[in-house]
């Protein structure tokens, strides 16, 4: 089989047409560094099969951050036939160095000059015929967020893998990444004679924009304001479609399933009513809310603003040992934390890397969102239940603050911070809707999973023996809550709800499922029933503990993977159980001090 | 006085000390080689103009523009940039 890959420096829009070419949903956005693994596709290239790579973004091939080692290995280690380079048309004066370096390894190559329409708004000219005989490779200029010039783009990639006959063996590329070359003479007669640039540069409206977002005192309340309003469009619009499909399940069930099974064994009856179907409806009436926030993410990561906001905070994350990229991580946690600890790859020190990696888990994801929202409908009226979230979201904020402080020294790093800042981008309806539906796939693999697995697993353990009252302490759930009581019993967890955070472990919308099984209902009756089995004391103490401990069996995986270290992980998941506890213990005790 | 006179022949700076709007020549860029090659990445060679474009509150990093790319830094990388106002 054929091999294409896909290489350019970072936010050139390599997955913006990766996506396009293939029809796949790789994750994109106007953050250098959005894309940090391989990404692969099969695609029907002039007749064959062909596997299209799409690469991490690299400023230089023989640079020293881990994303860059990442496509440097992989070029001298894979067989390719041809390498697609990528380069961002308004910046081609600097970008053509990797054309260079490309060609002068004599791998087999063409160049495209990619955001054609960003271009021709700012004046810039390209003459790509010149520059494709001096290159000696084919230059093509394209648009792949709005498909402009693709389809010939891939007729001439298909036409090129038809004629090539000889491909570079990986280790030649090996050798020849070692012998240094001087390009910059040879960049700089290239776009002198080939591309006609305006004195005047700079995107005008990004420049107009950034004057009063990047204001020396205005920025940050700007970008505190910004985060208030998002969140507030998300549950205003999220909160109707929640309960419409909680109604729905509701009514799906009292008419639909009930009557249908009403003659199978009383165990079968509940297993599947009571634990999978109660448990996966309670998670699910959840999916519209995260999926909104992902699209709202999806704006937020394409608009640009992300590296502003790097901009304005970096000056506090040094403070913490961090920097701005590190803030800019624990928002992306803010939707799940897995890529945002992939996305630390960007950071050359590894120090800084791990220190990041710590704070992460910490930033409050959308699946403990979910949990979040759940109990604080539970326990709180609508006026007071967005102050919790709020607050929440504060405490989030200071355990990555704790942590950083804590363990700055052990993590001591002199990482430069250099950030490009893109200009101000929207994301195109196709970009939105692609995201949206990558995320609901995810959900729907994470139920298929793990949830419907935990959530029997919370059935069974909260029934088991049959014979005794469900939930009670002479289930398997009582006697194991029962060994953890001494843990839990100073921070107001009861045994039941110890099972819930044994099974978060695993993954958190567990939790919420978990909550519908151990007391047996969904909606509307699960909530009244909490709101009289718990307190807001020890509901609060529950969530504070949710809130800080481990996030997920995946987090836990990526980080190990992410440090290539066992220890670090089992620093992260020790550190994070003790300081929920300490958090937890430290709020139940004062509160029921006080009286409350 | 004789150092003094140089020093006024001389008028090269380093990039954190430009104003806001102001416009300098990349003199020298004198930083470690992993870092210079990133910075020649993104467009930061000897002999480029760049434009300071403003500074972040709280001595936080600068914003550069060289060509047709912004770029943030922190004064401290920013302070082994020599450049010569024009």
């Amino acid at each position: 089989m054929k091999r294409v890959a896909l290489l350019g420096m970072p936010n050139t829009g390599k997955s913006t047409f990766f996506n396009r070419v293939s029809g796949a949903s790789a994750r994109v956005g106007n953050w250098p560094g959005i894309t940090v693994d391989l990404m692969r596709a099969k695609i029907l290239l002039g007749g064959h099969i062909a596997e299209l790579i799409d690469l991490p973004g690299i400023y230089d091939l023989h640079g020293f951050s881990d994303d860059e080692q990442v496509v440097r290995h992989f070029l001298t280690a894979t067989k390719v036939d041809l390498i697609i380079i990528v380069a961002n048309s308004s910046q081609i004066d600097r970008q053509l160095s990797l054309a260079l370096q490309l060609k002068s390894l004599g791998l087999p190559s063409m160049l495209l000059l990619n955001m054609s329409d960003e271009a021709k708004r700012s004046g810039i000219r390209i003459d790509t015929k010149k520059m494709s005989e001096k290159l000696g490779m084919p230059v093509m200029q394209i648009s792949a967020k709005y498909g402009e010039n693709c389809p010939a783009a891939f007729k001439t990639a298909s036409a090129l893998l038809g004629t090539q006959l000889s491909s570079i063996d990986p280790e030649q590329v090996e050798h020849q990444l070692e012998a240094d070359i001087n390009i910059e003479h040879e960049m700089e007669s290239i776009v002198q004679s080939t591309v006609e640039m305006p004195i005047q540069l700079g995107d005008e409206l990004t420049t107009r924009i950034d004057k009063v977002l990047l204001h020396p005192w205005l920025g940050l309340p700007l970008f505190f304001l910004a985060m208030y309003v998002l969140f507030q469009f998300i549950f205003a619009v999220g909160k109707p479609l929640q309960d419409g499909i909680a109604w729905l399940l509701a009514m799906l069930r009292n008419d639909g399933l009930e009557p249908l099974l009403a003659n199978t064994p009383t165990w079968v009856n509940g297993l599947l009513l009571d634990g999978i179907y109660n448990g996966l409806g309670t998670v699910a009436a959840f999916v519209p809310i995260i999926i909104l926030f992902f699209l709202v993410m999806t704006m937020v990561e394409d608009s640009g603003y992300l590296s502003r906001a790097a901009f304005l905070v970096d000056a506090l994350m040094a403070k913490m040992g961090l920097d701005g990229r590190g803030f800019v991580m624990v928002l992306m946690g803010f939707g799940c934390n897995v890529p945002a600890l992939m996305g630390t790859r960007v950071m050359r020190s590894k120090n800084m890397r791990l220190l990041t990696m710590l704070v992460i888990p910490l930033s409050l994801c959308s699946a403990r969102l979910q949990v979040f929202l759940f109990m604080t409908a539970t326990l709180f009226t609508p006026q007071q239940a967005p102050l919790v979230l709020l607050a929440l979201y504060l405490v989030s904020f200071a355990t990555i603050f704790i942590t950083a402080m804590l363990f700055r020294g052990q993590y001591k790093n002199n990482e430069p911070f250099i950030l490009e800042l893109p200009p101000y981008r929207f994301p195109t309806a196709r970009q939105i809707w692609l995201r949206g539906w990558h995320e609901v796939r995810h959900f729907l693999n994470r139920a298929s999973n793990f949830i419907v697995i935990g959530v029997i697993l919370v059935w069974a353990l909260t029934h088991i023996p049959l014979d005794v009252a469900p939930a009670s302490d002479a289930t398997l759930a009582g006697k194991i809550g029962h060994l953890f009581s001494g843990v839990f019993g100073p921070i107001g967890i009861d045994n039941q709800l110890v099972i819930a955070l044994i099974f978060g472990f695993v993954a958190k919308e567990i939790v919420i499922g978990a909550l519908a099984v151990i007391y047996g209902l969904q909606g509307d009756a699960l909530m009244h029933l909490m709101a009289q089995k718990l307190d807001w004391v020890q509901g609060m103490s529950f969530m504070l503990f949710t809130l800080i401990y481990t996030p997920c069996l995946s987090t836990i995986i990526t980080l190990k993977n992410e440090a290539k270290s066992w220890m670090f992980a089992g620093l992260s998941i020790v550190w994070s159980l003790s300081l929920a506890w300490t958090v937890s213990f430290a709020f139940y005790q004062t509160a029921r001090w006080l009286g409350l | 006085m004789e150092s003094n006179q140089i020093r006024n022949l001389d008028r090269a700076q380093y990039l954190d000390s430009l104003e806001p709007g102001q416009i300098a020549t990349i003199q020298k860029v004198a930083v470690d080689e992993g870092l210079y090659q990133r910075l020649a990445a993104l467009g930061f060679r000897v002999g480029k103009s760049i434009a300071l474009i403003r500074r972040a509150s709280f001595n936080g990093p600068l914003q550069v523009r060289v060509g047709n790319t912004d770029i943030i830094l922190r004064r401290s990388e920013a302070n082994r940039i020599k450049v010569k106002p024009l």
